[in-house]
């Protein structure tokens, strides 16, 4: 795919088009880039997902099921029937515009229908058309519009262009959750097999062997190893997690990423080190081997399926409590849909640290703790030797993840954890962090390449934010608590603000981190040499 | 689904050229593979880092850790974007009939 020089990019045009928003005709061969692979046939197999078959969005016909208006329905009553939210926030909406601007995909690509009232109105108009008296009287009039194939074309288009960041619903004067909107609407499209391959494989490689990546457990235990391997050549320290210990105190759930990819491995040691230097009872899980859950983005059944791993996990290991690792949307299902789809959580206690003796009264209900928050309340009782000098070459910004920052409201932890432990912190502007943070664009599974014009438009206003400390303070380094944000966000600086790296907030500690019989370390987790001391930049 | 064919070789492939049956790799299906990352000629080293993924694949189930790849096979990333210019996952990887990795990477 030819991506699109920063120039093509930066020519939006916040003209409204001509045709009238009631056509959903969308040109997918035209719009290369900007839309995702549908699932693999052999994963919707796996999950036992309806209609499977190999197919591409430039296809004329779309193949689908037999029936497919009654099926898409019957699944919207049953849905409104089910989710007082969705009927509230189908009949609330007033059209008012707050949200209309707020939409990084909007801002990056000037489609009106990424505007998140008019992307919940593709499908509220069937909705009127469906299930309102007034909107099947007026019709067209009344703002309702027909079901056809070509409706079911445009709903794919556009919620795979909706990331369930919730930035739009902060803005909200009801309150209108956009991101369940999307969820839902999604859920109606895999009612009929339309989804995307970068949602599907993760969730059949998680329910197959319980991670998105699909590594087994002696692939689990062997690249932990290694980890451990490379980590005592750097530190001189002998770091052994200990995996599916049962009785251990603490369950601890993190991003597949954060044990395979780059640059989340550097995360994970640092991970490691703190763990080591508090001689924690903790364990790995090789079955719950993944906090993000996909599910999110295709359905809630499929949330629940894949969260059981870790309820389950748990009860088998006999822990007393979860901590969870530097993961984006694990966040949103741990805290707010574990308790009620899978639980009670009843036989876990309130987390309480070992350390410190702080009880975590804000986990009372879900048993589980950010590590940001863990790490935070041991930096605030004096438990950690830190030498922040040693990120003194990192001259380091925030991102907030969307789902860590908006659905559980963890702002200073990771903030407070950070100016621990470097000298040289800068905020990005306000209206771009905390619950107004702007999303990385490649959120529920849209961080594929494929679709890479379209995580840079959307990702203009994460990188300006970046652009700007990086001109204005020598930023050179992006944190983050999200394995996708550690992911995408490399590409979208290195587009949008180029020189920035990109680190999770825990390397960062384990780069600070003075641990017991350590070596002399010239460099930092990565292999960078730390600048000289004398020297530093004390801006 | 599409069908990558290079000579005798005649493939099933996803949109972006990784083979969907990894089963049916072999040294044959390797060259032709190579030739859509613009390398005619698999020398040694092209051998050494493709059979050192295919046996980790075989072994483990999944590409290796970058890192991993590097400090077993001597090559230092650049080496491996000389040999593959796609880099390790989009170009060694597809070489070696791996499926591509997926989720949060």
């Amino acid at each position: 795919m030819g991506h699109k020089t920063e120039e093509q990019l930066l020519q939006i045009d916040y003209a409204p088009p001509k045709r009238d928003w009631t056509d959903p005709s969308v040109d997918f061969e035209a719009r290369k880039g900007t839309w995702s692979y549908p699932g693999k046939a052999k994963n919707l197999q796996y999950m036992g997902f309806p209609n499977p078959r190999d197919w591409s969005p430039t296809d004329a016909d779309w193949q689908l099921p037999e029936g497919w208006e009654k099926i898409i329905h019957d699944g919207f009553k049953e849905r409104l029937e089910k989710y007082r939210s969705l009927k509230v926030f189908m009949d609330i909406c007033v059209r008012c515009g707050a949200c209309a601007d707020k939409c990084h995909f909007y801002i990056g690509s000037g489609d009106p229908k990424n505007m998140p009232v008019l992307r919940a109105e593709l499908l509220r108009s069937i909705y009127r058309q469906d299930f309102t008296t007034t909107g099947k009287l007026l019709g067209a009039l009344g703002g309702s519009r027909k079901l056809t194939p070509e409706v079911l074309k445009e709903w794919f288009y556009y919620f795979f262009q909706c990331t369930e960041c919730r930035r739009c619903s902060v803005f909200c004067p009801y309150g209108i959750d956009t991101a369940e909107i999307t969820m839902l609407a999604r859920e109606l499209l895999n009612l009929v097999g339309l989804n995307i391959n970068w949602v599907m494989e993760p969730v059949a490689n998680c329910h197959r062997t319980g991670n998105h990546l699909g590594i087994e457990p002696h692939t689990f235990k062997d690249n932990i190893d290694f980890l451990m391997d490379e980590l005592a050549d750097i530190t001189g320290v002998r770091c052994e997690p200990s995996i599916n210990r049962k009785g251990a105190e603490i369950l601890f759930v993190i991003p597949s990423a954060d044990y395979f990819a780059d640059p989340g491995i550097y995360t994970f040691m640092g991970y490691m080190l703190l763990f080591k230097y508090l001689d924690l009872d903790i364990t790995l899980s090789a079955y719950a081997s993944e906090g993000g859950n996909f599910g999110l983005f295709t359905s809630h059944d499929t949330i629940k399926k894949l969260n059981y791993k870790v309820y389950h996990e748990a009860k088998r290991l006999g822990v007393k409590w979860l901590i969870g690792g530097e993961c984006g949307h694990m966040w949103r299902v741990l805290h707010q849909y574990m308790n009620t789809m899978n639980g009670p959580v009843d036989f876990l206690e309130v987390p309480k640290s070992p350390i410190t003796g702080t009880v975590f009264d804000n986990a009372r209900s879900a048993k589980i703790i950010h590590i940001c928050e863990f790490t935070a309340d041991l930096i605030k009782n004096g438990k950690l030797k830190l030498d922040p000098s040693r990120n003194d070459h990192r001259r380091v910004t925030f991102h907030d993840s969307c789902n860590p920052a908006r659905a559980m409201g963890l702002f200073e932890e990771p903030r407070y954890v950070l100016k621990a432990a470097c000298n040289h912190f800068f905020e990005m502007p306000e209206n771009t962090i905390r619950e107004q943070t702007f999303c990385c664009a490649g959120g529920a599974g849209l961080g594929n390449d494929e679709n890479m014009e379209m995580r840079l438009r959307g990702g203009l206003p994460r990188g300006s934010a970046v652009r700007y400390v990086r001109d204005k303070h020598g930023v050179n380094t992006l944190s983050c608590v999200c394995a996708i944000d550690r992911a995408t966000l490399s590409g979208l600086c290195e587009y949008w603000a180029p020189e920035v790296g990109v680190s999770g907030v825990h390397e960062l500690l384990g780069n600070a981190l003075v641990m017991p019989g350590e070596n002399e370390r010239p460099t930092d987790l990565r292999g960078t040499p730390i600048a000289a001391r004398e020297g530093a930049d004390h801006a | 689904m599409p069908t990558f064919t290079h000579g005798s070789v005649s493939i099933a492939v996803d949109e972006d050229g990784f083979m969907e049956t990894p089963e049916v790799w072999n040294q044959d299906v390797a060259a032709a593979l190579a030739t859509t990352e613009g390398v005619t000629d698999l020398g040694d080293e092209h051998w050494k880092l493709v059979n050192y993924l295919r046996n980790y694949y075989l072994q483990y189930g999944v590409a290796p850790m970058i890192r991993k790849l590097c400090k077993e096979t001597g090559f230092d990333l650049k080496k491996v974007y000389e040999l593959f210019p796609s880099g390790p996952a989009k170009g060694a990887c597809k070489v070696a009939g791996l499926p591509k990795p997926t989720g949060c990477v």
